[in-house]
Parts: structure tokens; sequence; C-alpha cells
């Protein structure tokens, strides 16, 4: 039995694997937090086609493959900002405009060409069993400055993240900071893109954070939980995939759906286990409504008078009001 | 004599070469409290914005403090964004909203020094808001929450405090409650400039208004400036204006047999 669950890890290929699966998972984990509380959560799939245009279009003009695919990326995600950017034309027909339009002209390419020695399946749909140690430190390296970038640009990302406009008033420099971000995003895009795939690396970027603002209400804990909940889920996405027999990528990102599933279930369980109603204040409005004390509905216990009633307020009116409506 | 603290000289805004409003200049003497009204469309948020240097003008200047905007010190504008546009469901809390206003230093650490959070805790105070610091924004009645974004504004000590809409989407109470606090703010010295589409809050708590539409149509103590013929010329439609008991109550006026 033993000898089965350690098998994988005999195979230097495995070991590569995971250890890429491990940090693009954390890498994803990170970034998506930005990208879901921007509310642009298809940038990521947008981003990964048109990287897979530009690695076409770069291969097609004998210019390296990741390099291509680094500054079409990089171009189209500052496209899709300038074109959104007056709300005129809203982020997601941006994404589906600049993204799919690169996409296709790497399509078209191929479909043109037809020889290319150089193997687009693996952008498409992921290998993550053929990391090589150069894939790795490029891995490592994007995951680096990905980290560092945060840490040094934490508050500003924060402030521009929560409310862009009122950012720029305080003085964050938004514009230099949003190219910073695409730049990042790109490179991440890139390094994750043999590993989960073209098709699956919106799924490994929005599922790990959208579970952790499903079990947190705190920005910083949500960076934590997403980031380690998105490398967990690499490396058990991977594992299970070896004995399952199964797309390695595929494998991370239904991983990744059953947790975002069992975080749902658990929310909504709690949410019903500590429901309840009675008398409580929210300074001086004093009401009774079915409700939670998790912090979704901080409200006080000994509250002000409540003249509707005729009571002197305090704890000891509370336990008899208990259960009561007030209008 | 009282200096100028907004200085907006010759003035044209608009967005794709579409004009919002052209050759404006308008001056905010330092001190004051003013309200812009104006309808829908008037151009009086882009005007807000000009002021706060994220529209950028095609033509004229614009001065805060004798100073071209954007030569200003970090902090010495404090901004209140209209509450609708909040994502209330975004993952902060009190503090960490009133943190956002300290970002404008240098320090790089993601977590806030002590000093820091003394001044947080010291604002909050002021504000009557410390019971709610570790709540969620969306957790805090309507009042709290202008307060937490007042808080935001304040910490770094501006000159000049600019909010948009601060009276709309919040009860009457908490309306009389931000503006009762802003003139406490005004007469500390801090110079006030408001948007708003409420002219009987301008016209019971505001000392000095600018009627606008792709351009000053007035301005001056609501009592001056607040007559049928503004209104009129500002809203393009028939407003009455009425005295009762001392004070000055604004209406639709019903056309018609």
């Amino acid at each position: 039995m033993l000898d089965t669950l350690l098998e994988p890890f005999a195979f230097e290929f495995f070991r590569n694997g995971l250890w890429a699966a491990l940090m693009v998972g954390a890498l994803c984990g990170m970034i998506g937090v930005f990208i879901v509380l921007r509310g642009m959560s298809y940038i990521g799939h947008g981003l990964s086609h048109a990287a897979f245009g530009g690695a076409v279009l770069g291969y097609t003009l004998n210019v390296n493959f990741y390099l291509g695919a680094v500054i079409v990326a990089f171009v189209a995600a500052l496209l899709i900002h300038q074109l959104s950017k007056d709300g005129k034309i809203k982020s997601d027909a941006a994404i589906g405009i600049v993204t799919t339009a690169i996409f296709a002209l790497g399509v078209a390419l191929i479909s043109r060409v037809r020889q290319f020695t150089q193997s687009f399946e693996a952008a498409l749909f992921g290998n993550i069993l053929g990391v090589t140690t150069t894939d790795l430190w490029v891995i490592a390296a994007v995951l680096t400055v990905a980290a560092v970038g945060l840490l040094l640009f934490y508050r500003p990302l924060l402030f521009s993240t929560f409310d862009r406009d009122a950012a720029a008033v305080f003085g964050i420099p938004t514009e230099r900071l949003q190219m910073g971000f695409s730049l990042v995003l790109a490179l991440a895009i890139i390094a994750s893109m043999n590993i989960v795939g073209v098709t699956m690396i919106a799924a490994a970027l929005i599922i790990p954070a959208s579970t952790a603002r499903l079990l947190s209400d705190s920005f910083s804990a949500m960076l934590i939980i997403s980031t380690l909940l998105g490398a967990l889920l690499g490396v058990s996405g991977l594992y299970a995939s070896y004995h399952f027999d199964a797309a390695s990528g595929a494998t991370i990102v239904l991983f990744g759906a059953a947790a975002f599933l069992v975080a749902l279930i658990y929310t909504r369980i709690r949410e019903r286990l500590t429901m309840h109603e009675h008398l409580h204040y929210h300074g001086d409005v004093a009401h009774a409504h079915p409700h939670t004390h998790d912090g979704e509905h901080a409200h006080t216990h000994d509250g002000p008078l409540t003249p509707a009633k005729g009571r002197t307020g305090g704890t000891t009116a509370l336990a008899d009001a208990k259960y009561e409506k007030l209008p | 004599m009282v200096t100028p603290l907004i200085e907006l000289r010759d003035v044209s805004v608009g967005y794709r070469h579409r004009p919002v409003f052209t050759h404006l200049s308008l001056s905010i003497d330092e001190g004051r409290f003013a309200g812009i009204v104006g309808p829908t469309g008037s151009g009086k948020t882009t005007l807000l914005n000009t002021v706060l240097g994220t529209v950028r003008p095609h033509a004229g200047e614009v001065l805060i403090g004798g100073r071209p905007l954007g030569r200003s010190r970090p902090g010495e504008v404090g901004y209140v964004p209209q509450l609708e546009t909040v994502d209330w469901s975004f993952p902060v809390t009190v503090e960490q909203v009133i943190l956002m206003g300290l970002y404008v230093n240098r320090r790089r650490l993601p977590w806030p020094s002590r000093e820091e959070r003394r001044r947080v805790a010291q604002i909050a105070e002021e504000l009557g808001i410390s019971t709610c610091l570790s709540h969620h924004i969306r957790n805090i009645s309507g009042g709290q929450q202008q307060r937490a974004f007042l808080a935001r504004a304040l910490i770094n000590h501006p000159r000049l405090l600019v909010l948009d809409e601060p009276t709309s989407g919040v009860d009457i109470k908490t309306q009389h409650d931000v503006l009762h606090l802003l003139h406490q703010l005004n007469r500390q010295g801090i110079t006030i400039l408001l948007t708003t589409h409420d002219l009987n809050a301008v016209a019971a708590h505001l000392p000095w208004v600018i009627c606008f539409n792709q351009g000053v149509i007035a301005e001056g103590p609501p009592r001056e400036v607040f007559t049928p013929e503004v209104l009129s010329r500002t809203y393009g439609g028939e407003l009455a204006v009425f005295d009762h008991q001392g004070h000055l109550l604004i209406a639709h006026a019903t056309t018609g047999s």
C-alpha cells in the first residue's frame, strides 16, 4: 500500500512536476486575489489565450517562444486596460476583443504553416510531466518577482484594488502600478502555461482566491489562504492525476472546484447553524431579524432605550425582549 | 485678506473632444464650506475631478494653495468618494480603510506601525467610530461608513476636503449628522468642497453654494443664490423657493391650471 502511495516520487519527472505544481499553484493563488477582487476574473482566461497567440507569432518570427508570449500578453493587458479605462467599453468586452483576436492570429498561423517542430499542445492543455529543470528555475524566478513585488507594493496594490480613483487622489501612482501588475500577470501566465495549460489557467487563478474569499473577510488572510490553497491544490491535484492516470492540469482544476464546493457548503452550514434572531442594536437603531455573529452582522446587545415598547433598555430588558420584532 | 485655496484659470475639460465645460475660471477661498449643485450631466462631478486632478484639463491651469495640481504635498487634499461607488463586499475592516489614508507615506511594510495604529485610533475616536474599527465595512451603519471614509481623508490633516455626494444614499438623520460634522471640521479650518443633489440640505447647512451647469451660473450664500431665476437657469425647469419659519425650502413648481 505504502509502496503504491510513494511510487510516483521515484520518478524525476514527477518530482519536477510536483515542484512546478506547488510553485505555479502558489503563484496563481497569490495573483488571483487581485484579479478576483478587481472583478476581472476573465483576464486570466483571455491573457493565456493572447500568450498562446504570442508564442505562435514569436515562433513564426524566429523569436523565442516565451519572449513572444510575454510581450504579446503584456501588450494585450495594456490594451485591455486602455480600452476599458473610460468605462464605455467594459473590461469583459475588451478582454474578449483583444485576446480572442490575438489567439485567432495564433490559430491562423498554425493552420497556415502546419509544420511546427514546437509542440503547442502542451501550451494548450498543459504537460506538467514534461517539466525540465530550466522550467523550474523560470517558475521560481517569476514566483520570487511576484512575491517580492507584492511585499513591496502591498499597500498601494491594496488601495488601488479597493478604490482606484481614490487611490489616485491620495497620490498612489495607479497607472504605473497597473502596468507593473499586468507585467507580473503576463509572466505568471507564461510560467503556468506549460503546466496547467492555456485552457485551465483561468481556473487556477480564480478558484483559490474565490474559495479564500468564502472563508475570510480579511484581505491579508485571503491572500495567505489563497496562496497556500493554490499550492496545496497544485500538489494534491498532480499527485491524484498520477494515480487516476488523468490529465494533470484538469485534475488540479477539478480538485480546486471540489475545494470551492466544500468551502461553499461549509459557509452555508455555518451560517445556518449560527443564524438566530433577537433584539439588537446598531447605534440608535433597534430591531430583530435572523442574523449571525461571525462578523457578518456587527451589533450590540446593550443598546439605548426602545421607546416603541416603553422598555428601559439594557440586557435585562433584552432578555425579556428576545424574539420580539420591532417595526 | 483671504487667499484662494482652489483656483481654476480659464480651464477647459472634456472627454474625447466633447467639452464638458470651457474657459471656466473659479476660485474658492481658504476656509470656505462650499457645495456645488446642478442637474445630472451638468459637469459638477467633472469639476470635482478636475480639482482632484483625476481629470486633466485640455487647457487652463488648476492651482491648489497657489501651486499647480500635482505639486501639492501628499495628503494635502482629502477625498471622500460617493458611498454608492464603494465595493462593500471587498474584504477590509474599518481600520484598514482608514489606514489607506496613510499609504501616501513611504513605509513599504504591509503591516501598520505602532505610530500608524495610534493615529488611526485617534482619528476614529475623534469621529466616534472607535468601537467599530475591527468590523467589516459592510457591517456598520451608513453614518459610520461615511465617518470611516472621512477618517481616511482626514488622517493626513488635509487643507482641503473634497466630498462627492456625501448626502446621497443615507437617511435624513445621517445626512444631518454628516453635514453637522463637516461644519465642525470647517470651523477647525479645513476648506470643504462637495457636490450634492439635495438643494434643501445645501440651503439648511452650507454657507456657500455654487450653481453649476457647464459653467458657474451663480455663487454665494444660499439665501442670495437660490432664487427661482438662478435655479431655473441651472436646472432648466421651474423650481419654487419658500421661506418657512426662517428656513429656505426649494421644491418643484407645479405647472398647469
